[in-house]
């Protein structure tokens, strides 16, 4: 039953993830990405980390690509006029199959564990891990703040109107 | 392992998906697409962290996955604003219009 | 029967009776609105359809079933069909993991009132409204005209600020429930009123309720039915079934917001006093007050101005729900609440 879900989801996944790339229109590409995010979203919530799904549709799809597509029709884009020749497509689609492989062949030869059965993680483990002080991972979780403030203050400066 | 979500697959269509957010980098025109590619390659990368978060039975590929979701956001946010300013400045979002520090 | 059979059985059926109860209650929401609100302005609503103009919906349903659909030329197909689709699987996806009831015991088996009990229940409530802005956004940006995409861009823009506030004003009910299931916070607020938390976070219940009422887009903070501003807002350009899609979404939505409010701040199916078996029966009275309340809102105040309503989201309510959080958690961590 998970394993028809995953295999739904991941092809699903594969051919918005083309359609992000081939698409001339880039709000159809947006689109495409957001059900891209969602299917990944199902396949996090498969792998046993709910709270992480929910996030990602929060945070990625929710927020994100909403933003995305606000820049989009506040600078009202064109579609693509013609790309830049085939030639450079066949380059380009070599290049990245060879990457495919490559990463695919990296990660499949790094040591995977044995794994655990039903593995499924609550949010109380994860808040535990981010906010104790013995959770290692408090300090960079303040830090994170600091940085989103940081970006935040960025956007704004960078999208006024009063600046050369 | 007992569970029936095969790890090796998730894996090969996390590589997959990374090389599509290449493709995309690489033959795109539009900023704006480019940066969609580039989130693309990162959510590519949380699906590897999940995948062997869950084969190896540890949850700090989630807290990993956690953070690279947070950082991503704000980087989108940054640099659409760089787009949109961009944009004022050239009214065209192609990237071979930026071409002011070539020799 | 095995065990998954008996499952899918169970969800079907518990699918079923809450999708037929939210249908009728969407129908009877526009009847009650028409004609509270007519009664509020010193009128009469529908009265003249059935007793009591009690079938109106059904007229208005007939109605609109045989209007002319007709799609803009100049319009992307796709997305133009597609947007009220999202905007009403999202709706009803939401209150796949509201509770409405204690947990029953059929046939041998516990059988929760909630459609799926997921371990991150409320943040799975939030996925589901974040995805919600796309019907909007997408139905404004699909009808190719200047006030679809006006409307539909300025409600967008509206819903995803006070979500911000919305999300933020659960975080302290969830610190005092300790979990993120419906079921758990409502659990929390047994035996008498005083658990209750409208009287526990008071400043978190006003939260969200402003924030939730902006979200929803209602008055107050209607500006996708501001007639006299942008023709109809995002939905211009739709008719018949499809508007009638927008529609069903927008009630379910408030629907939504009357459950979780009921839910998270009301104490759920309890009875106010200890003592009195809890049954889905409280729940429904106390949903059907909170409706009362944002129907008489909507009749009593007048419409926020566009630049208000966003001041209002970023820069009063944000600061209210932050201060709420940070005095939740201090009087949890010092063990007073």
């Amino acid at each position: 039953m998970e394993a028809i879900l995953f295999y739904g989801l991941a092809a699903l996944a594969v051919v918005a993830a083309i359609a992000v790339v081939a698409q001339p229109n880039p709000v159809t590409s947006a689109l495409a990405l957001i059900v891209t995010l969602c299917c990944l979203s199902g396949i996090f919530g498969l792998l046993g980390s709910p709270f992480i799904a929910a996030l990602q549709i929060v945070v990625y799809a929710g927020a994100i690509m909403v933003l995305f597509l606000f820049v989009l029709m506040l600078l009202n884009v064109e579609p693509e006029r013609s790309p830049s020749g085939p030639r450079l497509a066949l380059v380009a689609g070599a290049l990245a199959a060879t990457l495919a492989a490559q990463v695919g062949w990296v990660l499949l030869q790094t040591d995977r564990g044995t794994g655990v059965a039903g593995f499924h993680v609550r949010t109380r483990q994860m808040a535990m891990i981010l906010f104790s002080p013995e959770g290692r991972f408090l300090y960079a979780f303040e830090m994170v703040g600091v940085l989103i403030l940081a970006a935040l203050v960025g956007a704004i400066v960078l999208s006024r109107e009063d600046l050369p | 392992m007992s569970d029936s979500v095969p790890i090796d697959h998730a894996l090969l269509l996390s590589a997959a998906l990374f090389a599509l957010g290449t493709l995309g980098v690489f033959l795109r025109r539009h900023l704006i697409t480019i940066v969609m590619s580039i989130e693309l390659m990162l959510n590519a990368a949380n699906l590897a962290f999940i995948a062997f978060s869950r084969s190896h039975g540890t949850i700090d590929g989630q807290i990993l996955v956690f953070f690279v979701m947070t950082v991503a956001a704000a980087e989108a946010a940054v640099g659409l604003a760089i787009i949109i300013a961009l944009d004022r400045i050239k009214r065209s979002i192609d990237v071979d219009a930026f071409d002011w520090m070539k020799w | 029967m095995t065990p998954l059979v008996e499952d899918l059985v169970i969800t079907s059926v518990k699918i079923g009776v809450l999708f037929g109860l939210l249908l009728g209650l969407f129908s009877f929401m526009t009847w009650a609105e028409r004609r509270l609100l007519a009664l509020m302005q010193f009128r009469l609503g529908p009265n003249r359809t059935g007793p009591f103009g009690l079938l109106q919906p059904v007229a208005d349903g007939i109605k609109l079933f045989f209007k002319e659909e007709f799609i803009p030329e100049r319009a992307h197909t796709f997305l133009f069909l597609a947007a009220p689709v999202i905007a009403i699987v999202t709706a009803f996806t939401a209150v796949a993991v509201v509770p409405y009831g204690p947990t029953l015991e059929l046939f041998g088996r516990k059988v929760p009132l909630q459609i799926a009990s997921l371990d991150v229940g409320l943040l799975f409530v939030f996925a589901m409204t974040s995805l919600g802005v796309y019907g909007v956004v997408l139905a404004g940006y699909a009808a190719q005209n200047h006030y679809s995409l006006l409307g539909g861009m300025r409600l967008s823009a509206q819903m995803f600020s006070y979500e911000l506030s919305l999300g933020m004003s659960w975080v302290g009910v969830i610190m005092l429930a300790q979990s993120l299931q419906i079921a758990d916070i409502v659990d929390a607020q047994a035996n008498g009123f005083w658990h209750w938390n409208v009287v526990l976070q008071p400043l978190g219940a006003l939260t969200y309720f402003i924030a939730a009422t902006a979200e929803v887009s209602r008055t107050p903070f209607d500006f996708a039915e501001a007639e006299q501003e942008l023709v109809a807002g995002f939905h211009t350009e739709y008719s018949s079934m499809r508007f009638a899609l927008l529609q069903m979404a927008e009630y379910v939505n408030i629907i939504t917001v009357g459950v979780l409010a009921v839910n998270l701040f009301l104490g759920g199916w309890h009875f106010p006093l200890p003592g009195v078996a809890a049954s889905p029966l409280w729940f429904v009275l106390k949903v059907g007050c909170v409706l009362f309340v944002i129907i008489w809102l909507r009749g009593t105040l007048p419409r926020f101005r566009y630049d208000q309503l966003m001041a209002l989201g970023w820069k009063v309510l944000l600061p209210l729900v932050t201060l709420n959080i940070i005095v939740t958690a201090a009087l949890v961590a010092l063990g007073v609440l």
